[in-house]
């Protein structure tokens, strides 16, 4: 086995015990790459079926590329697509231009936590990686949401020997993490082995392509010539930009970002 | 291209090293100064936390490249594990950083306990102290024997080398007393970066390798192919036509042809194939350590999640109590008789601790007997499960002869099985007026009459006897009472006129209600036609009655005719034969009316199985009570 067997048959366990010991589980979509390869791992670990539901929220912000591969996909795979959108915030008029950290809080993270109250999901399998940031860094695979989607990160539960914290208070729930473990060279290598779809804004045109995929008003784009993704392997393997450098959201403070992620962002 | 290009292109999986001692010691300055030398940083990273360090007022901090929580740069220790990858010129490593304060001994566990190697720090000045001793403890408990040890802050003690000798002599000599040599001992200072990747010119008297070079000469776990095949089953999925076993190979290998043998049921099935998923090409015969797959077999036996697949008589051990050394984690201490769940590979089994023989204290190595274990204690025990467990020692296969405890919703401890003991529950003295309650906690369920009423060939005895067995093997206290085996006895003196079988109902009706008291679940197989008889039972304890209809069609159960009876009652051979020629009153309200027709065994089986565990088990919240 090489390293990306080791990390897929490492993931595919994870999705297995999330559906064999969790009620209703779901998985959030964000569209970006990483969440393909967390479909993909899906259909693998369930022999080409995806037995629960795939999230998408919708901040109404997003790429429109993004929302037609969404809709392309969906359709090809026969995904169980449900979208949801905080309608609210929206019709209040949030947009960035009221805070990055407060328009991400109201249209992620509240649009996340009234999708997973309408549906009562117990667990919420989610694309994150240790190498995109400090705090991701410390997250369990299994890892607890208190009553107010809340994270603990000063007291999280002990995890090892592959043994996951799967008991839990009703009304908590618990947010999976399969690809904890993978960086993002990993996951380019893996589309590249696998042939999974991506979207178009990862590759350069006249000289520049997206790393990082969110919405359209706090990503940005980043110089590149890599049109295709063994060109992008051959870049992220020399570059030493970090890969959310080009998300808006994160600068706003020191702690910005865990001060999104301890509220329930992903 | 260039030289990074290439190293990277490897497809080695890191190698996996965990970063461990006492609190303030430096373990993450060593971590970030690592990950700097070797260019893992981004750029920018250092100027950013520069900006970081100065805006707090402070020199600059490379732990804050591992301690990216408020808290943890606000107070200037590490409260959890994290780990970053790095390429060391020769290799991938992944870096575990873990934390040494005391209190967080759980987080230096989860980091700690997937790596192949360790790196023990020990602050030049402070010698070795209580965190040093307890990770060097448990990094042996948890089977690392890779060790190197770095006396850090070197630049404090002014390169000294009889203070580095004297270090390292204490540290060898603990080491030395637990079994463990560690392979390097350096002088280091993390913060200037002397002896991480480039040798200092501060420790001329020093030969042996750096930090690095020392990581260099670890050598990464070989995967677990050669030892004996044990394929725990995860899950069984049915999502269309195939039925596949899935799981992980934890060692040895299988291939499709091969006979796997579950433990502990012991039965036993061909593999019919290794499935691959739908649109994928990439199936292969065989199978080994490792690797996630689903397989299915030739014969449809019964399987569930939590058994142990093996081939022939290389199959783990099964027994009812193991000799296991444990650390505990639980806010409250570990007591004899403390009831807990214990999780080996995909299987859990409620278990009782039965002695605690030894507390080990860590800071002098000695024995402490009985008595009970604290919160971040490591002792030697002995757990009792009510249902068989299948499990290795550790010494034989690792994978399989370790497990977590979990109390209530958390997990509190963990433990390797040194020694599986022979069946030695031993009878012990009880005291009388033990109520339901306390009943109910030592069984992990209530006591119960579950009621299958039916015709007769309607499948009650069949759906009954599958049932035990399955709750048996889950170490559920459970018996079937069946119509035939009772009037051979009990009954004996009874015959099927009306007047007869109410009698026959009102004797077994009190009998199982005696066992039920007695904290037994009860499966009690009658047909039981007449719903007056069935309410006199219910009204023994109506709280522990359960009516199941078994409901089969009379045509059907004629069309299956086991017994042969059927025709016999056609024929007039057998008078008052229910159904025929007497009358069978269903129940209009039962508890659950169980349909059978045109479904298998097993799925009739899943769905009584699934209402007993929802009504008569206990919650996960009552048995956190205990």
């Amino acid at each position: 086995m090489n390293d990306l067997d080791v990390l897929e048959s490492e993931s595919i366990y994870i999705f297995r015990e999330a559906f064999n010991r969790l009620d209703k589980i779901a998985m959030l979509w964000s569209i970006g790459k990483d969440s393909n390869v967390m479909l993909w791992l899906a259909r693998k670990a369930f022999f080409g079926h995806v037995p629960f539901p795939v999230l998408h929220v919708d901040t109404s912000y997003k790429i429109p590329e993004m929302i037609e591969f969404r809709d392309r996909v969906a359709a090809e795979w026969k995904l169980p697509l449900i979208v949801g959108q905080n309608k609210e915030a929206l019709a209040a008029g949030m947009s960035p231009a009221q805070g990055r950290v407060n328009c991400c809080s109201a249209l992620k993270t509240e649009g996340l936590k009234a999708l997973l109250a309408e549906h009562g999901f117990t667990g919420v399998i989610a694309g994150i990686r240790r190498d995109e940031e400090g705090t991701r860094a410390k997250e369990r695979v299994f890892s607890p949401r208190n009553e107010t989607n809340e994270w603990d990160f000063k007291d999280q539960p002990p995890e090892f020997w592959g043994q996951f914290k799967t008991d839990f208070a009703p009304g908590t729930h618990l947010r999976i993490h399969p690809l904890l473990a993978w960086t993002e060279l990993d996951v380019w290598r893996y589309i590249a082995r696998e042939g999974i779809p991506v979207v178009d804004l990862y590759f350069a045109k006249n000289g520049r392509r997206y790393r990082s995929l969110g919405c359209a008003p706090c990503t940005g784009s980043i110089a590149s010539t890599a049109s295709t993704v063994e060109e992008i392997i051959v870049e992220l393997e020399t570059t030493k930009t970090s890969e959310r450098a080009g998300r808006a959201q994160d600068k706003e403070s020191e702690d910005a970002f865990e001060r999104l992620r301890a509220a329930g962002y992903m | 291209m260039s030289e990074i290009q290439t190293l990277d292109r490897t497809d080695l999986a890191p190698l996996r090293i965990v970063v461990v001692g006492h609190v303030d010691h430096g373990k993450s300055t060593l971590v970030g100064r690592i990950l700097h030398e070797t260019g893992a940083l981004p750029d920018g990273k250092v100027e950013y936390l520069r900006e970081v360090c100065d805006k707090r007022g402070m020199p600059f901090e490379w732990a804050f490249v591992m301690d990216a929580l408020q808290a943890e740069r606000d107070q200037g220790i590490t409260i959890d594990t994290s780990q970053l990858r790095f390429h060391s010129g020769k290799r991938p490593v992944l870096i575990i950083d873990a934390p040494g304060h005391k209190e967080f001994l759980k987080n230096m566990i989860t980091g700690a306990a997937s790596a192949e190697a360790a790196l023990l720090i020990v602050d030049a000045a402070e010698g070795v102290q209580e965190q040093t001793r307890r990770h060097g403890y448990l990094l042996h408990l948890l089977g690392l024997t890779q060790i190197a040890v770095a006396v850090n802050k070197m630049d404090l003690v002014g390169w000294s080398e009889d203070r580095f000798r004297e270090v390292e002599a204490e540290v060898r000599a603990y080491l030395g007393e637990i079994g463990v040599t560690p392979t390097h001992v350096i002088p280091v200072s993390a913060r200037g970066g002397d002896n991480v990747k480039v040798p200092s010119a501060a420790s001329g008297w020093y030969q042996g390798p750096t930090i690095i070079g020392a990581l260099d000469g670890f050598e990464a776990s070989a995967p677990a192919t050669d030892l004996s095949l044990r394929f725990p089953v995860q899950d069984v999925y049915k999502f269309d036509t195939r039925r596949i076993i899935a799981g992980r190979v934890e060692s040895g290998r299988l291939k499709v042809g091969d006979r796997l043998v579950f433990s502990p049921s012991g039965k036993s099935a061909r593999i019919a194939s290794l499935e691959a998923w739908a649109g994928s090409d990439l199936t292969s015969p065989s199978a080994s350590a490792g690797q996630a797959v689903g397989v299915t077999l030739d014969e449809p036996i019964f399987v569930e999640r939590g058994q142990i697949a093996h081939l022939g008589d290389s199959g783990p051990v099964i027994a009812y109590s193991v000799r296991a050394r444990v650390f505990w984690l639980g806010r409250q201490a570990l007591t004899v008789g403390s009831r807990l769940k214990l999780k080996l590979a995909t299987a859990e089994y409620p278990v009782e601790v039965a002695a605690i023989e030894r507390v080990v204290d860590v800071e002098d190595l000695k024995n402490h007997e009985g008595g009970e274990v604290a919160r971040n204690a490591v002792a030697e025990i002995v757990l009792r499960s009510r249902a068989p467990m299948a499990l290795d020692t550790f010494a034989d296969n690792a994978r399989l002869g370790r497990f977590v405890l979990v109390h209530g919703y958390d997990i509190v401890g963990g433990g390797i099985v040194a020694q599986a003991v022979g069946d030695s529950r031993n009878l012990t003295e009880v005291e009388h007026r033990i109520d339901a309650t306390a009943r109910a906690q030592a069984n992990g369920h209530r006591g119960g009459v579950l009621w299958l009423t039916g015709l007769s060939g309607a499948g009650k005895s069949t759906i009954a006897m599958e049932l035990e067995r399955r709750l048996f093997l889950r170490g559920w206290q459970v018996t079937v009472l069946d119509g035939d085996n009772v009037r051979t006895g009990l009954n004996s003196d009874l015959g099927f006129s009306e007047a007869d079988r109410t009698e026959n109902i009102r004797r077994v009706g009190e009998v199982a209600h005696l066992f039920a008291k007695a904290g037994m679940l009860v499966i009690a197989s009658f047909i039981s036609p007449y719903q007056a008889d069935r309410d006199r039972v219910r009204a023994i304890d109506p709280d522990a009655f359960h009516e199941i209809h078994i409901a089969t069609e009379l045509e059907e159960c004629e069309r299956r005719d086991p017994k042969g009876l059927y025709r016999k009652a056609r024929a007039g051979e057998i008078p008052q034969f229910t159904g025929v020629s007497a009358p069978y009153e269903e129940p209009e309200t039962p508890d659950l009316r169980l349909h059978t027709f045109g479904r298998t065994v097993d799925e009739a089986v899943a769905e009584l199985q699934a209402y007993v565990e929802r009504e008569i088990g206990l919650s996960s919240r009552e048995r956190a009570a205990s």
